[in-house]
């Protein structure tokens, strides 16, 4: 973390960058949130550890407006995000100087919170062990046991995109990455549903999903039109509660890059990547294997008509 | 169980409008429009006091406040002088004399007619369409002629097309005894021989005596040119009167969309004495 | 004070609900939130907070006011019955029935909300004492005692058994027809119980967080700060604050056409929302900064000054764990101490 701090005063310092996109430690072990630093002494309450799960790449939008370079840490994931967005036009090359930064997985609070632990005073991280010191005794949990959902299908330790690289990275994918949407898909279709409607009937419908999805990028989203009767608030009925999200899904469809972050943040705990999960595993049985963001070139195979495409039988067909 | 009081004190919430019957439309202007509206039996929906409004309400398209610019002392009906402008005017344009619509309220406070403003001599200031909630307090004051002073009206529009009320302005206001009316409009027209100019710029030019009570009414633009100018004619803080405006909900103080610092607009406004509105947090 | 075995909670809850709805902590698909019970129902009364408040029992996240059929030129308006019969809240939390009280001031001043009010006067709140504090707590801060809970019924939970003490005249009727379960107890194990509690608010870290500068009449000092822009970055401007927090009550009005009618619907809304302030001619609050600030200076600053001081918060916490950006009221509080000397 100190070579992280170090190198984002240099570049501070020699003017390089006008200003770093990271994480600021929090009050707890466990909340530390996406900051700008703009100048020296901010970074002293840089942080980089278990729990900066947070993406940066959609901070990169606001970044791109400003006047200067901004210093991004991106970890080997967030990469894939940025360079969707770049394909979109949404983020600018030139505004952002990026450090790749090493990663070993990160901690989902949740799940620390569901293995019983109550009361939080302090985390400590340790190899493959976190332990966790709390008001009502101690506990030592296994780092694999509490990684976000999206660790467990890691997409490896590459970076995509960087400019230099500081700190090493740890693959820890264990999970076949469609396993859980084969489950789903082997569900009758009353099953299927009965799923979905528990899952979403909890959405409160607070957006946050959608805010922190790097593919939500639009400027004016469909969902906060006034033309559009449900717009952003309460679901007036079951129907809308499943629509918002299948409608989400369908636009991100072929750009979503299953960074996880919709599953990360959703107070409701409700699994969003699923749906994101099936267009893609759907789309590399169409049209081919393709993984969005792992370039800022490849038009991807929704954006583009080729004569091998998928005719719409197909995927009537195969249900 | 537990003995219900709840339906005793309010037979309709206060969230619930009335049904009101459009019983004429005058057109104004190119995008104003005056309606008249009263309850479906006859008479007024509500009494109101000068510079409350209402919510008026289109099912299926959605409500929106309007000052009363009707004065309480018409005992026949209430009037909505409605700009065209969004979705909601678009439709109430679009609507006839017989049509109905819905009203609640009135909300907010009013222009301190029985008060502060008794006695004084007062200056009206308003702009386009902001001529509409101080209407209610002019003809309050003619049709209580005795209990104010001398009455000043400077109005002023784009064009002489967009004054509103025109007809009232020159059949009853400018032949009323104590009162002056000046117009002015921003550009040269033909046709009009009077003054042309900005309203806080012939505000200066006129130059009114600082010993009277201002209301002022009008784009926020103006509204901030005029409020200098009051002020290096002489005029203090406390003895100008204003509206804000600001996206209602409710009209009840409850919704929290015009809450600005401890106040909300629907509530605690809309009309607010200009040293007021300088403690606010500056939002509106 | 009387008291039932745990075991016997399910006989409880059956005999409250035979008589009128039973609202409780529920948990469904790894959440718990607030219910209607029923025997099928997963009862979960260790979770400290629900996701969301149980302000909805109360203040729905959307609920029709009224419906209108047009008929030509004309219009009929049909105002939504108001809410007619009893019903209990069980388990809701010290911090959580502040929340109630908070709301009260808004919903119960003049003009009354019927809607509101009818929820008001038949639903009988049992609460209950929070037997594991967490981390994330700060009702101390309110003066709140979460071991001594408010409400019709106070209710504490040890081992083995839920101790309930009738607290008002509804809290004591409901009570006479559910004591046929119960077996008196003398105050001793809730005192046990309320002892253990205190000792481990002492230890939780936000226990002592100072409010001093904030609260009635402190707009100037804080609004101009340059503090707000550095939470206004890292906002993604959701309405995750907003829709857990118990007090939180800003609503939007809106028209659902049902095809035949149009039902005007009232629903929770958010400031931190980029439309919530919109006009047809203009925002009043065109950046995050503003939203972001409104919501915060509301809690402690507008809405104590318009209630003699009572601050719109409660230290339930729920921002503290749920936000995605991990802002929080506590983080505002913390950061305006911190560099309190710079920010004016």
């Amino acid at each position: 973390m100190q070579e992280l701090i170090t190198r984002g005063k240099e570049l501070l310092a020699d003017g390089s960058v006008v200003g770093i996109l990271g994480w600021k430690e929090g009050d707890f072990s466990y909340n530390p949130e996406p900051a700008f630093f703009q100048n020296e002494e901010e970074l002293d309450k840089f942080i980089y550890d278990g729990f900066c799960g947070a993406n940066l790449s959609k901070f990169m939008i606001e970044a791109s407006k400003k006047e200067g370079k901004t210093l991004v840490f991106l970890k080997p994931c967030d990469t894939y995000s940025f360079n969707q967005l770049l394909k979109e036009h949404r983020i600018d090359r030139e505004k952002a100087y990026i450090i790749g930064v090493g990663c070993s997985g990160k901690l989902s609070l949740d799940k620390i919170k569901e293995a019983g632990v109550k009361g939080i005073q302090k985390i400590t991280e340790e190899e493959d062990k976190i332990h966790v010191e709390t008001l009502y005794g101690d506990k030592t949990l296994n780092r694999s046991d509490v990684l976000l959902d999206r660790c467990h299908v890691c997409k490896g330790k590459e970076h995509r995109i960087f400019d230099e690289i500081i700190g090493e990275s740890k693959e820890t994918n264990d999970k076949d990455k469609f396993s859980e949407v084969e489950a789903i898909e082997k569900m009758s279709s009353e099953e299927k549903f009965l799923f979905f409607q528990k899952e979403l009937s909890k959405c409160i419908r607070c957006n946050a999903c959608r805010n922190v999805c790097p593919a939500c990028s639009c400027r004016k989203c469909v969902f906060d039109s006034n033309k559009f009767d449900s717009a952003q608030k309460v679901n007036t009925n079951s129907f809308e509660e499943k629509m918002f999200h299948i409608i989400r899904a369908f636009h991100v469809a072929g750009r979503c890059t299953d960074c996880g972050e919709c599953s990360r943040v959703c107070p409701e705990g409700i699994p969003l990547h699923l749906f994101n999960r099936k267009f893609i595993k759907d789309i590399d049985e169409l049209y081919g294997e393709f993984r969005a963001g792992e370039d800022a070139e490849t038009v991807g195979p929704l954006t583009e008509f080729t004569f091998d495409d998928a005719e719409p039988q197909e995927a009537v067909e195969r249900g | 169980m537990s003995e219900c009081t709840c339906k005793k004190d309010y037979t309709l919430d206060t969230l619930v409008p009335q049904v009101g019957v459009i019983t004429d439309i005058r057109q104004e202007t190119p995008d104003v429009k005056t309606f008249r509206v009263n309850a479906p039996e006859g008479g007024k929906l509500f009494e109101h006091m000068p510079g409350q409004c209402a919510m008026v309400c289109a099912p299926g398209i959605s409500e929106g406040m309007f000052s009363i610019t009707s004065s309480p002392t018409n005992k026949e009906f209430q009037e909505f002088s409605i700009k065209k402008c969004g979705v909601l005017t678009d439709y109430l344009h679009g609507l006839e004399v017989g049509d109905e619509i819905l009203v609640r309220g009135p909300y907010g406070n009013n222009f301190p007619v029985e008060t502060e403003l008794r006695g004084k001599d007062l200056l009206f200031i308003a702009g386009g369409i902001g001529l509409a909630p101080l209407r209610s307090v002019i003809n309050y004051v003619m049709d209580n002629r005795e209990n104010y002073g001398k009455v000043d009206i400077l109005y002023g529009s784009r064009s002489a097309d967009d004054l509103v009320q025109l007809k009232e302005i020159q059949e009853v206001w400018m032949k009323t005894e104590g009162v002056n009316v000046y117009l002015t409009i921003d550009r040269e027209q033909e046709g009009w021989d009077g003054n042309v100019g900005f309203v806080p710029t012939y505000l200066k030019e006129i130059g009114f005596s600082s010993d009277k009570t201002a209301l002022v009414c009008g784009p926020p633009i103006m509204i901030k040119f005029v409020l200098q100018a009051l002020e290096e004619i002489g005029f203090s803080k406390d003895q100008v009167y204003t509206t804000l405006e600001l996206r209602m909900k409710c009209g009840v103080g409850k919704c929290g969309r015009c809450n600005i610092g401890d106040k909300y607009v629907c509530k605690d406004g809309p009309v607010f004495r200009c040293d007021e509105v300088d403690s606010m947090p500056d939002e509106y | 004070m009387y008291k039932i075995a745990k075991e016997k909670l399910p006989a409880l809850f059956q005999l409250l609900a035979n008589e009128q709805e039973l609202i409780l902590p529920i948990k469904n698909s790894g959440q718990v939130n607030f219910g209607l019970w029923d025997e099928e129902v997963e009862v979960d009364l260790t979770a400290l907070n629900s996701v969301k408040s149980p302000k909805d029992a109360f203040f729905p996240q959307g609920e029709s006011l009224y419906t209108c059929k047009k008929d030509g030129k004309k219009i009929e308006i049909q105002q939504e019955e108001l809410r007619d019969k009893d019903f209990v809240i069980f388990g809701m939390r010290p911090c959580d029935y502040r929340g109630v009280e908070v709301l009260d001031k808004v919903f119960l001043v003049d003009p009354v909300d019927s809607y509101y009010q009818a929820r008001r006067e038949h639903g009988i709140i049992v609460t209950m004492a929070c037997s594991e504090p967490e981390e994330t707590c700060f009702c101390k801060v309110f003066d709140i005692d979460c071991a001594d809970p408010k409400g019709d019924v106070a209710a504490w939970l040890d081992k083995d058994f839920l101790y309930w003490k009738p607290v008002t005249d509804k809290g004591k009727a409901i009570t006479e027809k559910v004591s046929s379960l119960f077996a008196e107890s003398d105050d001793k194990a809730v005192e046990t119980i309320q002892e253990d509690i205190r000792s481990i608010v002492e230890k939780l870290p936000y226990s002592n967080l100072s409010l001093e500068g904030w609260g009635a009449g402190k707009t100037d000092e804080k609004f101009d700060s340059p503090i707000w822009e550095s939470f206004a970055n890292s906002c993604l401007a959701c309405g995750t604050c907003t829709f857990i927090c118990p007090t939180c009550q800003c609503y939007d009005i809106k028209d659902y056409n049902t095809g035949n009618s149009v039902e005007r619907y009232r629903c929770w809304d958010s400031c931190m929302y980029s439309d919530f302030t919109m006009m047809a001619h203009g925002n009043n609050r065109t950046t995050q900064m503003q939203r972001f600030r409104q919501r915060f200076m509301h809690k402690l600053v507008y809405f104590p000054t318009n209630n003699d001081g009572m601050y719109s918060c409660v230290g339930c916490g729920r921002c503290v764990s749920k936000c995605p950006s991990s802002l929080n009221i506590v983080k505002v509080i913390k950061r305006f101490q911190e560099e309190g000397g710079k920010a004016n």
